[in-house]
């Protein structure tokens, strides 16, 4: 069941119409025999092991092709395939991610999983796929985790209150161009989970600060800067460990998202506790 | 008409830590949370540097001889004299160290407590680390190997246990019975640059904890930690080789 002849391989064989595609361009594409570990788990509750796979695919293909060729060729031989998240391919939904060769997305800095490209790796590799591991991110199914635990976080602040009706006028709340970059840096974030996947403690400080700041950073995110940081600061540990400053979250971060948002939410929830008592000269309630 | 949600079996967030316990005072309420938590092993951290700095500081006096040092070693019981009774800033300072000691060592084990649970199924295949260095990934090993060192160096130079040379106020004599004998010189030199693997690491990674962070400084705050490391554990170990090697001794 794990082996897979490289004459049966739809990329060399040209079964399937996939496959031919990507074998077609062969002429400037090299084709690499590959051997891939990959974590199988058939439910939540269950034990989960690795399995050995082999497959040839071309260097042109990204890594989510290549896990393409690998389920084609498991349904075609009516076995269970291997279920990973993946939506938009490009780079910018954040649905992708798996650990390779124990970096969260793989080798290449700065990009998802769907981003990889077979090139980066060498004929004869043995790759090794798991998925993230976090008490806060469950595995549901083989590569495939749940991150509601991220939902939970932005439920608890991750939004501005602004009053419905006409579109406002653009530019009438003048922003900093400073501040307007460095939230757009922030608001980069596409929620892929791999700073927890990456962090030794399995923090999601990366993530929570990012949410928090690129609206902490504007105008619009003043009115309720300080209960949006403890909320989700206090929702945050609800689910994940704590930031010990080692640095793999930024490096792991397909979008490449500063730890300098770690130490800015870090002030803000010490503020925040000043903050978000009764406000100087407010008469008591009751 | 609604529809009923029907969910789906592992579709809801998992319960790792419990909700934040809120409580209506300011400090407890902060120190409940791991952030807060980070602040409190910063602070003390910050504090703790300022004695080990101080500490390398004051035995410098070594290399004037026994009359300075001694002397130096009696005058930390006289300090504030004559506004404050003799012997209480002494003991202001070592109830505030053995405060700091405490929440830093209380907090470290909670949040290492926090993480384990963070992460109850390890990584199955090897990692491949980027930024995590050596002394980040040790600070847990480093800070007991530094509390047993610690243990150690009051029991052979504050209580004299593991001294059979000790005479209680003979400070410069103590000092050179103790480190002229090469294991003991060992225990120290292992606690020293335990310390100071575990200091690279934390004198940086305070200034995290605390939001200390700005593209105008934040090159400084290595560098930073290094500078303490090299000047203060340096130090720390030139004193050892220093008495070893008879360089400083009567």
């Amino acid at each position: 069941m794990n082996d897979t002849p490289g004459t049966d391989s739809p990329t060399t064989s040209g079964a399937g119409s996939t496959g031919t595609a990507a074998a077609a361009p062969a002429s400037h594409a090299n084709m690499l025999n590959l051997k891939l570990k990959v974590w199988r788990q058939a439910g939540p509750d269950v034990h989960g092991h690795f399995e050995d796979y082999t497959t040839t695919v071309a260097d042109d293909a990204s890594f989510l092709e290549m896990l393409d060729y690998v389920n084609e060729d498991l349904i075609r031989k009516g076995d269970e395939p291997i279920s990973f998240d993946h939506d938009c391919r490009e780079g910018i939904c954040g649905t992708c991610g798996v650990m390779i060769d124990g970096q969260a997305h793989g080798p290449q800095k700065g990009t998802a999983t769907c981003q990889l490209h077979m090139r980066k790796f060498n004929d004869g590799d043995e790759i090794t796929i798991e998925p993230w591991r976090a008490a806060g991110f469950p595995i549901i199914k083989d590569l495939v985790v749940n991150r509601a635990a991220f939902d939970r976080i932005v439920e608890a602040g991750g939004y501005i209150t602004v009053n419905t009706g006409a579109a406002p006028d653009a530019n009438e709340i003048p922003v900093p161009k400073e501040a307007s970059d460095s939230a757009m840096d922030a608001a980069a974030c596409i929620g892929c989970g791999a700073c927890v996947a990456a962090c030794p403690n399995s923090a999601a400080n990366l993530f929570t600060s990012a949410k928090i700041n690129h609206l902490n950073l504007l105008p619009q995110g003043q009115a309720e800067r300080y209960t949006r940081t403890e909320a989700m600061v206090e929702t945050m540990e609800e689910y994940f460990g704590s930031c010990t400053n080692y640095g793999e979250c930024q490096e792991a971060c397909p979008k490449e998202i500063s730890i300098d948002f770690i130490a800015m939410m870090n002030r803000d929830y010490a503020k925040s506790k000043l903050m978000n008592l009764r406000r100087l000269g407010q008469k008591k309630i009751g | 008409m609604t529809q009923a949600m029907e969910r789906r079996e592992g579709a809801d967030a998992p319960d790792v830590n419990g909700p934040h316990r809120s409580s209506s005072n300011l400090l407890i309420d902060f120190w409940r949370s791991a952030v807060g938590k980070k602040w409190v092993m910063a602070l003390s951290g910050v504090g703790l540097m300022g004695f080990v700095f101080a500490h390398m500081f004051g035995n410098l006096k070594m290399f004037m001889g026994r009359t300075a040092f001694d002397a130096y070693a009696e005058g930390l019981r006289s300090l504030l004299y004559p506004i404050m009774p003799h012997g209480w800033v002494l003991w202001a300072m070592r109830i505030g160290l053995i405060a700091m000691f405490a929440a830093h060592i209380v907090s470290a084990a909670q949040l290492t407590a926090m993480n384990r649970r963070a992460r109850p199924i390890r990584y199955q295949s090897p990692r491949d680390y980027i930024a995590a260095n050596f002394a980040a990934r040790t600070m847990r090993w480093t800070g007991i190997i530094v509390a047993l060192y610690l243990l150690y160096h009051l029991a052979d130079l504050t209580w004299g246990w593991v001294n059979p040379d000790f005479v209680h106020g003979a400070a410069y004599d103590n000092l050179v019975a103790s480190l002229s004998v090469p294991y003991v010189a060992a225990i120290y030199l292992v606690g020293n640059i335990a310390l100071g693997i575990h200091l690279f690491h934390g004198a940086w990674s305070m200034f995290q904890s605390m939001g200390i962070n700005s593209p105008r400084y934040n090159g400084a705050r290595k560098a930073f930690a290094a500078g303490f490391v090299v000047v203060t554990i340096g130090m720390n170990c030139v004193f050892v080789v220093a008495i070893l090697t008879g360089f400083v001794g009567s």
